[in-house]
């Protein structure tokens, strides 16, 4: 094996997807002059900040094979209780630091569901769902809530070192995401019993905590997220997020992360969040019509998904 | 014993004159819980008195089974006339079939029935309301310059119809208007920001926006306001949000509904059917809407 060679194949395995994302921008600088622009692409970073949020939550606890569709619910949960808690005159950080705890404690909900009473994280979590969007109307009657104080403007709308601050959310987010676990005895154990639960417990991993751990961090992350859309729409609204699951889901996916548990990170999280956010912008800058977004999103998504698993085929 | 019968006597004595005398029209609305149903019912009191007529009404709390209820109530109650404000378009047709089979003439109003017969439909004019928007734009802009178009989810009726009355009435009646953008924001706040900041990143000049509905007129309406940029918005609906935004001058215009005006031609149809019977087809009623702006 000599140094000089690359290996195209295992270049091609380790990066299709960053492949198909830079295919992508090609193709979209190509076709519009305005796409490539350093605007427009902090637009995108800022507009994929919330599903690459939720989405990093959604890739732990799909790594420990489970599913989590309650995050679009949760996510306006904590969105209405947040700015009723701040509007009620809680001082904001506060308010924004209680919504984040009720997102873990609500996520806690869940996973001790699944971890002790042994019922599908698709069913509970789907029960969520829906339990979590009832309280978020009833909370506020249905309606919106608006006069929120100022730091919620800078969460949506705030610029740090020049990049607005939901980018600096969900990279720090992103960061602290990655080290527990590539980096952490908890992140091991996630990806053990994703890998195969039964060995994980006889080796020693205590299944049930971490397995409620991974729910519980994403209702973390699905709270942190609402602080960022409550601050980017200046309001609360009970019927936030609604299908906020299927996109994290799909960026996950897209990303790599293998849905039978075990494999996967949150930088493929990141790309897969990438490709449908500069599928949604580039649809919108070329004017694409309505009905034929749908059928281009899906398309694309599947493409994506048909190349790195072409790629992944070969290497075996 | 005695007294009890006899007052029974005497109440339904009473019901049978009152139902014979004074035409009752029944009206069940879907839910008095919120506001706009409240003005529907109010505008049908007011013309039911106008008219002569006693109107009796039922509130289903937005409850399916209620409503059945209520309405099968009604048709003991011998009223002439039905008319149904719809919690569910498909759970309401049985109890529009027990009104059909018992002879009593439906109004649909505001939502329409999937089953049964139904001899008025009346509803909120979604086209002209769109088309009084593109008229409102059109003024506000001198009659020419690029226009953006928020859709409502690709397919719903209102977001067909409110498209079609301003699409209509830009290209007959103000030409010099360019829809330089139209994407869909799906009815919803947030997609209405992120698509309307793809938007402003595409196109350089916009003199207004027109959104389906106020949800995303308002998530556009931030996205501008971050931008800085100085364009006419109007939105669809008049929620309490929209009209706020509009009193404060951030936001151009909105649409609303007349629901006062849904409930007295919903009555004036049922007067017409006690005078002339019912028609042989069902009868599209489409009320007008008005534009709120500051």
């Amino acid at each position: 094996m000599s140094p000089a060679r690359v290996n195209w194949r295992e270049v091609f395995a380790r990066f299709g997807l960053v492949m198909a994302l830079l295919a992508l921008i090609v193709a979209l600088s190509l076709l519009s002059d305005r796409f490539l622009t350093p605007s427009n692409v902090v637009n995108v970073l800022r507009q994929i900040s919330i599903n690459a949020i939720i989405a990093c939550g959604m890739t732990v606890v799909i790594i420990g094979r489970g599913i989590d569709l309650s995050v679009g619910s949760l996510l306006a949960l904590t969105g209405v209780v947040g700015a009723g808690l701040a509007v009620g005159g809680l001082p904001a950080g506060l308010a924004v630091l209680a919504a984040m705890a009720l997102g873990t404690a609500l996520g806690t909900f869940n996973g001790l569901f699944v971890a002790y009473a042994g019922i599908a994280p698709f069913i509970v979590t789907l029960a969520g769902l829906t339990i979590f969007r009832g309280a978020a109307l009833a909370y506020t009657d249905g309606r919106p809530i608006t006069g929120l104080p100022s730091l919620f403007m800078t969460l949506g709308y705030g610029t740090f070192l020049g990049l607005p601050v939901p980018i600096w959310i969900m990279l720090a987010f992103l960061l602290v995401t990655h080290v527990i676990l590539r980096f952490t005895a908890l992140g091991r154990a996630i990806y053990a019993i994703g890998g195969n639960e039964e060995a994980a417990r006889l080796s020693g991993i205590p299944v049930r905590r971490v397995q409620a751990f991974t729910f519980a961090y994403s209702g973390l992350a699905a709270a942190l997220a609402a602080m960022v859309l409550t601050g980017r729409l200046n309001s609360a609204q009970p019927s936030a997020g609604v299908m906020f699951e299927l996109d994290a889901i799909a960026a996950v996916v897209v990303g790599g992360t293998s849905l039978f548990g075990g494999r996967g990170g949150v930088f493929g999280t990141l790309v897969g969040a990438l490709i449908i956010g500069v599928i949604n912008n580039g649809m919108n800058l070329l004017n694409v019509p309505s009905f034929y977004q749908q059928i281009v999103k899906g398309g694309v998504i599947l493409g994506a998904l048909l190349i790195e698993r072409l790629v992944a085929t070969r290497r075996t | 014993m005695r007294t009890t019968f006899r007052i029974l006597a005497v109440a339904s004595a009473l019901l049978l004159a009152s139902s014979a005398l004074a035409q009752t029209i029944g009206l069940s609305v879907s839910t008095l819980n919120n506001p706009f149903f409240v003005t529907l019912r109010d505008g049908a009191q007011q013309a039911a008195a106008r008219l002569g007529l006693e109107l009796l009404v039922t509130d289903a709390q937005d409850s399916v089974s209620t409503q059945i209820n209520d309405i099968e109530d009604l048709i003991q109650r011998g009223v002439k006339v039905l008319i149904v404000n719809p919690t569910d378009s498909a759970a309401v047709v049985p109890a529009v079939m027990a009104a059909n089979a018992a002879g009593i003439p439906v109004i649909a109003v505001d939502r329409g029935v999937d089953g049964g017969f139904i001899a008025y439909f009346i509803a909120s004019d979604n086209v002209a309301g769109g088309a009084s928007a593109g008229q409102f734009i059109c003024e506000q802009i001198g009659g020419s310059g690029p226009v953006v178009e928020l859709e409502g989810i690709a397919g719903t009726s209102a977001a067909r119809e409110r498209g079609l009355g301003f699409n209509t009435y830009m290209r007959e009646n103000c030409p010099g208007v360019t829809i330089v953008a139209r994407q869909t924001a799906n009815f919803n706040r947030a997609e209405g920001l992120s698509v309307m900041e793809n938007i402003l990143t595409a196109q350089p000049q916009i003199a207004a926006v027109f959104a389906h509905n106020d949800e995303m007129a308002l998530g556009a309406l931030q996205a501008i306001e971050a931008s800085g940029r100085d364009i006419v918005v109007v939105g669809f609906d008049a929620t309490d949000d929209a009209v706020a935004a509009v009193k404060a001058g951030r936001m151009a215009a909105t649409v609303a509904q007349l629901p006062a005006m849904l409930g007295a031609q919903a009555v004036e149809a049922a007067a017409e059917i006690l005078k002339s019977g019912a028609p042989a087809e069902t009868v599209n009623v489409a009320v007008g809407l008005e534009l709120v702006v500051e």
